[in-house]
């Protein structure tokens, strides 16, 4: 394997910084128009930060940037590669979108604490893109605990009984497994291979057994409960008490993709197809993911709250990065990685619909939403495009990544996978489909609304009509996140 | 000057204490910049010390020009030049916090109370500098005569909590000095070092076991190693925030100074680890602390008991570490000095602010601190995270080299009662953090929550706390530097 050119630049740690800088800013602006505007500054300048980096990156080189040294042989460091670009792009720039929708929502809902809520939102958002530019697990936990703590303000954010048993659920999911589970597995790599570096070919092969491995494994995938993996997910559905914007970027982009890329950065970098592959572990792996992608969706069928029910569709599109990854084939990681991009752009846009209802009708129930199209049509018609995306059809980013899913399924001769994804795609369907149905067909004297066009505030509005059109676009331009993927998969591989 | 650093570390705040005292009958109003100015040069002498440590290995300070084993010699290396600044350091940021809520609480007694304050800390930078084994034990007794004086003026029931730690702590400072006796029955020496050099030939002698045993549980009697605990919680909980200021974050800490310093330089890690097999035993006894200490601490109702109860916890992570008889254990409980030192002073200057405002650290008086006493409660959250073990925080670093110990020495009974404690301490934090954050309830979904106006504590109170809560992080990340600039050099090379 050739070796990979690397760059020593400041920049990573600017682009985790930035947002952590403005918060004094946002603390002491006076007025709500100022503190926003330096919320879409900071927000502006993490993404042009992040695009600053990427061509860099697609030349096929990387990025690194020491902090300190903290223990032996185990630094603060970052490391900007493919996999970590990719999950930066996406949710550097969906942090802009939200930020628009973020100010539609709480000022349509005239709820408190507002510049709270925005300081908050911007820590999360420096952990998000810490995690992504980790160069090793310390850095990554580092990263991945300031999240877990910074998000607990923001899913409690209504401040009352129902906040406070949800975020003491969300607290003990998340934090009680990253310390009761990875932190002790972090601890006993180190102290087998002596270092935790990320590396293409993992850094624990030839120095674990069989044994420890499979021990090791267990620890990392329930650990990173982020992720969602049952029987560690029902935090998520829990935290749907946040207001809704929360719930579109951190619970359906930056939480939970940190889950599950953390998942994949220790599959990957800490494992190593190799290992994985020569244990038979990848098997494993897929069956723990499939189990989910069924269950949750079958859930996700029965739930009445729309968050709620988006919430288990969540927990189900998540376990799909992991199965793609567990195939442990080219085409299934590449399947695997995209799709953090294309679930994301389409489960923003279906919360921020979700929102969008609330804040124009005050409705959260899906049995309350018959004839819904005919007083929000666009709103509806973004809900429409993004679970087509969901559901993996064309013209759609989401089919890209189901499509690369399914050949990496066939590449690993793994046929009950095959029947796993096309079994969930129906499930989708018929999670979603009902909905947009009985939103826009339906008798007149079933609907519950007038036949009015009231479409909730712009700011809500056109943050949503943005990212379902960018969930369009993905399918004819995916190019940047699969040659990211590309690139990712020759450095693990080594093909 | 620089050669006198170690005597101006001692004699300053001895001096000065005294002048206190006087000075309190002139003028109450003379003391509080007569304490600091001492305590400020003892901290700059101990900086300065730390620096001569680490430029020439180590300075050895012949008080009155005599030569040891007849004088008293003060011997700094690497173990002790890194805990004198941490102990100079915390005692004067907490005199600054202290200042108003000494004002507040007993406005008559100001002249006693700092006098008391620096005698205390004279105390306790001189049982760390000393390298006089007798010596120890008058500037041991001076620190707890001092102690039992500042934990006393406090609530209705200190007085009484107080005696209960006077008799505990005399009988600790008593089987330490029945054990430095036995040492100089059977050496004939006081001087730590000449000790050490005489004893290998002596390890057979029963007389040096005895010595040994009953000088360790002299040391964790006033450390409060569990089972010998039980006069902690109370005393320090119902003490004045300004002393529990001060001891809550050292005394302990001393003690496992002390304690560090006898297994390592007095009876040396080939008596303590190789020539004796009971390792494994107190690393268990480490492991029901922590495990009780937690447990305990989930029960009470009340922050300052709450945190006194993790205080034991903390001490079983420190005997623990140091009785894994490993480098890395080693390692790990010399830097929990260091940073349990600090998080302490920080979870205990948060308890002072809010006792201050809000007259009360029961649990259900918190409610709405966040909004009331914003840097306050930051400075909580990011001492709690310490605690809990959140990197980058100093907390997290400690405990990695505990753990890693752990995993080496293969107690793993030892890692898993660290990582339980982390999670108590989730628990613990986030019980309090919810009382402050949400409560008191309001209904409609939160929309009526009134923006009640910000109340903090004053200035001297704050910036000292908000130091603390950034040296937090700051110590964390340089925590490589202070291991491989500093503890590095403080453990023998025999132990690996």
């Amino acid at each position: 394997m050739e070796t990979i050119e690397t760059i020593t630049s400041i920049k990573p740690l600017l682009a985790v910084l930035i947002s952590l800088l403005v918060v004094p800013i946002l603390v002491s602006s006076r007025t709500p128009n100022v503190r926003e505007a330096w919320t879409f500054v900071a927000a502006i300048a993490k993404f042009l930060l992040v695009i600053s980096m990427l061509p860099v990156v697609l030349n096929g080189a990387e990025i690194v940037y020491t902090v300190a040294e903290v223990l032996p042989g185990v630094a603060i460091k970052f490391r900007v590669d493919a996999f970590g670009m990719l999950f930066a792009l996406v949710s550097s720039s969906l942090w802009i979108v939200t930020t628009i929708y973020s100010i539609g929502y709480m000022r349509g809902l005239k709820e408190h604490s507002q510049t709270r809520y925005f300081c908050y939102f911007a820590l999360a958002l420096s952990a998000t893109i810490g995690v992504a530019f980790s160069a090793n697990l310390l850095t990554m936990y580092l990263f991945y605990e300031m999240l877990s703590f910074a998000t607990y303000p923001l899913v409690t954010h209504h401040q009352d009984r129902e906040a406070r048993s949800s975020g003491r659920k969300y607290l003990l999911y998340i934090v009680g497994t990253s310390i009761a589970f990875v932190l002790p597995a972090m601890m006993i790599s180190y102290s087998l291979a002596g270092t935790l570096e990320f590396s293409g070919q993992g850094f624990l092969a030839g120095t674990s057994s069989k044994e420890v491995t499979i021990l090791l494994l267990v620890l990392f995938l329930f650990g990173f409960a982020k992720a969602g993996i049952m029987p560690f997910h029902s935090w998520l559905p829990a935290a749907m008490v946040a207001p809704t914007p929360v719930s579109a970027l951190l619970h359906a982009v930056a939480v939970v993709k940190v889950g599950v890329f953390s998942i994949v950065r220790v599959l990957t970098g800490v494992f190593g197809t190799d290992l994985l592959l020569s244990l038979n572990l990848g098997t494993f792996i897929v069956y723990l993911a499939s189990f989910t992608i069924l269950v949750g969706s079958l859930i996700a069928l029965s739930q009445d709250g729309l968050k709620r029910r988006l919430a288990f569709s969540t927990i189900a599109q998540l376990s799909y990065i992991v199965l793609g990854v567990g195939l442990l084939s080219p085409k299934g990681i590449t399947g695997g990685v995209v799709h953090i991009a294309m679930h994301a752009f389409g489960k923003i846009t279906l919360f921020m619909c979700a929102g969008a209802i609330f804040v124009a009708t005050g409705k959260k129930n899906i049995s309350e939403m018959v004839g819904i199209g005919r007083r929000m049509p666009i709103t509806m018609t973004a809900f429409f495009i993004a679970s087509l995306s969901i559901i993996g059809l064309p013209p759609c980013g989401g089919f890209l990544s189901k499509w690369y899913l399914v050949l990496g399924s066939l590449e690993a001769h793994q046929m009950p996978i095959l029947f796993v994804l096309l079994t969930s795609s129906l499930l989708n369907a018929a999670y979603f489909m009902p909905i947009v149905y009985k939103a826009f067909f339906c008798t007149p004297q079933e609907a519950m609304f007038e036949n009015t066009v009231q479409e909730a505030p712009l700011f809500c509005v056109v943050p949503l009509v943005i990212t379902a059109i960018i969930s369009i676009i993905l399918f004819f331009y995916p190019q940047p996140f699969f040659r990211l993927a590309d690139i990712m998969v020759r450095n693990i591989t080594g093909m | 000057m620089s050669q006198q650093y170690p005597a101006l570390l001692v004699v300053v705040p001895l001096l000065s204490a005294m002048i206190i005292s006087i000075a309190g009958w002139v003028n109450k109003r003379w003391c509080f910049p007569i304490a600091v100015a001492a305590l400020g040069v003892a901290a700059c002498s101990s900086v300065g010390l730390l620096l001569q440590v680490l430029d020439q290995g180590k300075v050895i300070y012949l008080m009155g020009g005599w030569p040891p084993p007849m004088g008293i010699a003060y011997y700094i290396d690497h173990l002790n030049g890194l805990v004198l600044p941490v102990v100079s350091i915390v005692a004067l940021l907490n005199l600054i916090a202290a200042k108003k809520s000494i004002e507040q609480q007993f406005p008559d007694k100001i002249g006693p109370f700092y006098s008391l304050y620096v005698l205390m800390v004279a105390g306790l930078l001189g049982i760390v500098a000393t390298g006089d084994a007798f010596n120890l034990y008058v500037l041991l007794e001076i620190a707890a005569l001092t102690g039992y004086g500042l934990l006393a003026m406090g609530e209705e029931r200190a007085p009484l909590a107080t005696l209960n730690y006077l008799y505990m702590g005399t009988i600790g400072a008593c089987f330490y000095l029945l054990g430095v006796g036995y040492l100089y029955i059977v050496t004939g020496s006081l001087n730590m070092v000449d000790i050490a050099g005489i004893l290998p030939d002596l390890y057979q002698s029963k007389a040096v076991l005895a010595a040994f045993i009953i000088c360790m549980v002299g040391v964790w009697l006033k450390m409060a190693f569990f089972p010998l605990h039980a006069w902690l919680p109370n005393a320090y909980t119902y003490a004045s925030s300004a002393a529990t200021g001060l001891i809550a974050p050292l005394v302990t800490k001393v003690m496992i100074y002390v304690m560090i310093r006898l297994m390592l330089t007095v009876f040396t890690p080939a008596f303590v680890f190789s020539f004796l097999n009971v390792s494994d035993a107190i690393v268990w006894l480490a492991v029901i602390a922590i495990v009780t200490g937690g447990v305990l601490a989930l029960a009470e109702r009340d922050l300052k008991k709450m945190l006194a109860y993790i205080i034991v916890a903390e001490v079983g992570y420190m005997v623990g570490g140091a009785w894994l008889g490993n480098r890395d254990g080693m390692t790990g409980a010399i830097l929990h000095i260091v940073n349990d030192a600090l998080m302490t002073l920080c979870v205990f200057l948060v308890v002072g602010n809010i006792v201050y405002k809000v007259k009360s650290y029961a649990f259900e008086n918190l409610q709405g601190l966040f909004r009331k006493m914003p840097f306050t409660m930051g400075a909580f959250v990011i001492g709690a995270m310490s605690i809990i073990g959140v990197p980058p925080t100093c907390g997290f670093f400690s405990k990695w080299y505990l753990i890693t110990g752990a995993i080496a020495a293969g107690h793993y009974a030892f890692m898993a009662a660290l990582l339980f404690s982390s999670l108590v301490s989730v628990v613990l934090f986030f019980r309090v953090f919810e009382i402050c954050f949400h409560e008191p309830f309001s209904d409609n979904h939160g929309h009526d929550h009134h923006s009640e106006a910000m109340d903090e504590a004053p200035l001297s109170m704050l910036v000292p706390l908000l130091i603390v809560a950034a040296t937090l992080i700051v110590v964390g990340l340089y925590t490589g530097v202070i291991v491989n600039q500093i503890i590095q050099f403080a453990i023998p090379a025999s132990l690996v």
